[in-house]
This record gives C-alpha cells, sequence and structure tokens, in this order.
C-alpha cells in the first residue's frame, strides 16, 4: 500500500518486487505504509535522529546543499581513518615522520588512510564554511534559531583548531614552520603573551606565557608534538563531538529545519 | 482538465488519470507541507553522501597528502605560511601589530559571528532565501565571507611568496626581488613632524572614525528603526561595523597610498 496521499504508479522497482522470481526469495516484502515509514526512522538507532516528518524543501538540495550532513560525514572519515592512522603513529621526535613514511610506504593502504584522512579534514573546513554560508543566506539563525547559530561558531572554531593542531604531526618542515607561524600570533597576546600589550609589564617571560603552555616550551619542539598530539586525538574530538550531539538536538528542539513561517 | 482536478475534492481518481504531468501538479498542490523522513530526506542524504564518498575516494588516490623533507628547527623556509584558511589572518599581520592581527581581529570575527543573531532584529528572510527583505545584513555577510575571509586567502595562497612580497602565480619566485620601503605614517605624508602633533593627528584620525558610530546615534535615534534597535544593539552592530570597514581602508591606505600606521603609540600599539 502506497501513501494514499500521493497518486499510484507502478513503477520498474514495484513490478520487480511483485514478481514472481523475486517472491520466491523473500517471502514478503516491505509495506510502504505511514505507520512504517514512521517506524523506519524511530525504531532505527541511527537514523532516529530524524524526526518522523519534515517539511517539503528540506529535502531539497538546493535550499540546505547538503552542507551540515556532509560536514558531519566528513568528520566520521576522519574519525574513522584517524583511529587507523593512530594504530601506526608515534607523537616523538624520533619516529613522528619515520612512523609517516612508513604510513606512506609500508603500511597497506597507509597512504590511501592518510590521504583521505587529510582532505576530509581539508573538506570540512570547506562544507563548515558552505554549511554556515547557506544558514547566513536562508536567515535561518532567527529566532528560535539563536542559540544553534552560536553552538555552530563554537564548533567552527574547533573544526579549525582540530586541523590545525593535526597539521603539526607528519613533523615535516611544512608541519612545524606553519605551526611556528600560527602560533607566533600568540606571543603578542595582550597580558598574557611576552610581546603583547602589557605582558612583559605584568612579568610575562618567553618561558611563562600563552604560547609556552601552548607549545610546552619557548619554540616548536618534542613537547609541543606531544600537546597538540593529545588535543588533535583526545581533547578536541571529544568537545566537537559534545557540542555537535548539541547542535543536532538543537535543531529538533528548535522546530526543524527553517522555513517561511 | 487540471483546474477541474484541483477543485475536485476528495480526488475524483478518473480525473486524475489525465495525464503525468499534470497528474503530478495536482498531487504536489494536494500534499500537506511536511513528508516523511523515509524515504524522502534519507534517501537525499544517502545520495550526497554517496557521491561525497566516492569523490573523496577518488582524490585521495589520485592526490596524495603532501609531506615535505623532516622538520628542522635550524632551517627557515621562505616564505613560511600558516595552513591555507588562516591565510587570511597571515595577511593582516602585514598592515597590523600582531597583537591586532593575530589576537583581536580573530577574536572580533569569532565574537562578531556569535552576537548575529541577537543584533539582526529584522524578522523577515526566516527560512528562504532573500536578498531584498534584508539587504544590509546580506551584503555585509557577503563581504566580510567572500571578500575579506575568502579573498585573502587566495590572495595568501596564491599571490604570496619569498619575504611575504607580492608574486603573480605564474611568476618566478625571486627570493631577492627588490621592493622599495616607501611606507610613511599618515601624519608625516600629512606634513606633521613634531612627536606631538604626529601622535595628536594620528588619534584624531583613529578617534573620528570610530566617532561615526555615536555622532550617527545621535543624528538618527528618533528613527522609528533606530528605537527598535535600541542602544547596545546599535553600540554592537556600528563597532564591529566600523572595525571591519577600517580594516579594509587601513589595508587600502597601506596598498594605495604607502600609508605605514596611522597613530604611533610608542611601545603600546601601531594602527
Amino acid at each position: 500500500m502506497a501513501d494514499p496521499q500521493r497518486p499510484q504508479k507502478q513503477g520498474l522497482l514495484e513490478k520487480l518486487f511483485t514478481s514472481d522470481a523475486w517472491r520466491s526469495v523473500f517471502r514478503h516484502g516491505y509495506a510502504d505504509t505511514p505507520r512504517n515509514r514512521v517506524l523506519q526512522v524511530s525504531a532505527n538507532v541511527w537514523l532516529h535522529l530524524h524526526p518522523s516528518k519534515v517539511r517539503r524543501h528540506g529535502v531539497r538540495y538546493r535550499h540546505t546543499w547538503c552542507a551540515g550532513g556532509l560536514t558531519f560525514l566528513l568528520y566520521l572519515v576522519t574519525v574513522v581513518t584517524g583511529v587507523i592512522l593512530m594504530f601506526y603513529y608515534r607523537p616523538t621526535q624520533e619516529y613522528a615522520y619515520l612512523d609517516i613514511k612508513d604510513l606512506d610506504f609500508q603500511v597497506p593502504f597507509g597512504m590511501l588512510m592518510r590521504n583521505m584522512h587529510r582532505w576530509a579534514a581539508h573538506g570540512m573546513v570547506i562544507f563548515i564554511w558552505l554549511h554556515m554560508f547557506r544558514v547566513f543566506m536562508t536567515g535561518s539563525y532567527k529566532p528560535p534559531r539563536e542559540f544553534n547559530w552560536v553552538v555552530g561558531v563554537n564548533l567552527l572554531v574547533l573544526t579549525l583548531l582540530l586541523s590545525f593542531t593535526g597539521y603539526l604531526l607528519p613533523w615535516d618542515q611544512l608541519s612545524i614552520w606553519a605551526v611556528t607561524v600560527g602560533t607566533n600570533m600568540a606571543r603578542a597576546t595582550p597580558l598574557l603573551g611576552h610581546e603583547g600589550p602589557f605582558g612583559p609589564e605584568l612579568g610575562v617571560t618567553p618561558r611563562y606565557d600563552v604560547r609556552a603552555l601552548l607549545l610546552g616550551g619557548t619554540m616548536v619542539g618534542p613537547p609541543a608534538l606531544m600537546r597538540f598530539y593529545v588535543l588533535h586525538c583526545i581533547f578536541i574530538p571529544i568537545a566537537a563531538s559534545v557540542l555537535m550531539i548539541l547542535h543536532f538536538w538543537r535543531i529538533r528542539k528548535d522546530g526543524g529545519i527553517s522555513g517561511p513561517l | 482538465m487540471a483546474e477541474t482536478a484541483l477543485k475536485a475534492d476528495p480526488p475524483n481518481q478518473e480525473q486524475l488519470k489525465v495525464d503525468a504531468g499534470q497528474r503530478r501538479a495536482a498531487a504536489d498542490l494536494k500534499l500537506p507541507d511536511k513528508i516523511h523522513c523515509w524515504p524522502y530526506l534519507v534517501r537525499a542524504e544517502f545520495i550526497a553522501g554517496c557521491i561525497m564518498t566516492i569523490g573523496l575516494l577518488v582524490w585521495s588516490l589520485v592526490v596524495d597528502a603532501p609531506l615535505e623533507e623532516p622538520a628542522n628547527p635550524s632551517k627557515t623556509p621562505n616564505p613560511s605560511k600558516a595552513p591555507w584558511y588562516f591565510l587570511g589572518l597571515q595577511e593582516m599581520l602585514v598592515y597590523f601589530d600582531p597583537w591586532i592581527a593575530g589576537v583581536v581581529l580573530p577574536g572580533l570575527i569569532i565574537a562578531g559571528l556569535m552576537v548575529i543573531p541577537y543584533v539582526d532584529i529584522n524578522p523577515n528572510g526566516n527560512g528562504y532565501y532573500t536578498f531584498r527583505e534584508r539587504p544590509f545584513a546580506v551584503s555585509t555577510f557577503l563581504f566580510g565571507f567572500l571578500v575579506l575571509w575568502v579573498g585573502f586567502i587566495v590572495l595568501g595562497v596564491f599571490f604570496r611568496g619569498p619575504g611575504w612580497n607580492l608574486f603573480w602565480p605564474w611568476e618566478y619566485w625571486d627570493p631577492h626581488k627588490v621592493v622599495p620601503m616607501t611606507n610613511r605614517d599618515l601624519p608625516y605624508l600629512l606634513g606633521a613632524r613634531g612627536e606631538a602633533a604626529t601622535f595628536l593627528i594620528g588619534m584624531a584620525a583613529v578617534g573620528g572614525w570610530f566617532a561615526v558610530g555615536p555622532l550617527v546615534w545621535v543624528w538618527k535615534r528618533k528613527k522609528p528603526f533606530m528605537q527598535k534597535l535600541g542602544l547596545t544593539r546599535y553600540t554592537i552592530v556600528s563597532f564591529l561595523y566600523l572595525c571591519m570597514l577600517g580594516t579594509v581602508v587601513k589595508i587600502v591606505l597601506r596598498l594605495v597610498f604607502g600609508v605605514k600606521y596611522v597613530w604611533v603609540w610608542p611601545n603600546v600599539f601601531n594602527i
């Protein structure tokens, strides 16, 4: 039985599913009733993030660009490939670079895992921007969704930090100098950096300022590698996951996908 | 025929059998605003997810992640570039002190993004694309995102070479490129030479720029829109807006007029 609101039309698939050959394998099919459609979503642990019904325009690509969902998909890709990479990688000065070389040339599919991890991370940065762009252009941050926009901005910051901390881990020239440039900014933090306004006056020195806290020293060395590794693999993913749960939950609580009122 | 089909309620099966196109149009109009997530939304997400996964897989098979020689703290590459998504901020180091470029501007960007829902009191355009109903919000965001954020990333990735000098993407990166250092501070260009005079002119220029916000409030505060916006929201919006435009003004002053700093306060800050 089809959706009573939609007119009947026997397609190719329907012919296949009602054919004798199909029926000889699968004795009874999935009855396409409104009740079953709701159960498919609400009784499935992975799909029950969705409401049972959604506003019609919400399923159109030209409205959402799927950007938020694809950002989440890319995050899941980085989690899966990242865990695989963790089996082979040691965050120490002696081994970090060699382990990456090993991944690229010795480990089966190691190069593919590393490539997917890196490109998915860059893709996540791009798609989170696209998502923010789309949400702004549709005015979806407006009441009642103000707070979810704030959560989203925090997720944007965490995504950039995730990508930045991961940048150091290959421990090649690209890594340490990009991170050196990035963290040098922290020298100039007002009050907390040793080159920032009122920093020296407060007794802040190169060894004891906010940059040294981040790097575990005065330069990008082995302690910085360990700190970035822990931040990258443990701290930021957990913080981002918690905020993602909040973000997705709030979509539902704030009335689902935005639309003309 | 379609007319009668639409008016019939409940839909008359005979009339609905006109032809596929008319039937679909009629059905669309009869359908309620909400549709089931299964299969419609789940299907859309599944297709998008498949395309993304396949695209990522093919890209990862074809393009290898970069890996340069081992880290060497005693060998500084020229240029040293931050990760590409931070190159817009690194570009700001050309025009501002490190604490403004590296701490204040990113802080203002993050804080500015977060306050958007609380300062935008326009109820229109909630949940659909429109420019006409919210021209100020959309054009400000487009300018900030496409020009200032994406534009300066493109500049940093493709147009900056050794010594952080400007190069065309097809140009040879000459590490010995000679660039005349002819930038002067704004008060100097205006003819001021004394210490007190340069300081006061610089302070007047920066102070005058940020005084535009309060002046506009005094001038326009009786307007119904300003009354609705309120002083707190207005202060936040005008300050962030002047910061954003001020950044652009400073960049134009530097690149076009060779202005190094507008206001120099020795040992405290340069703007």
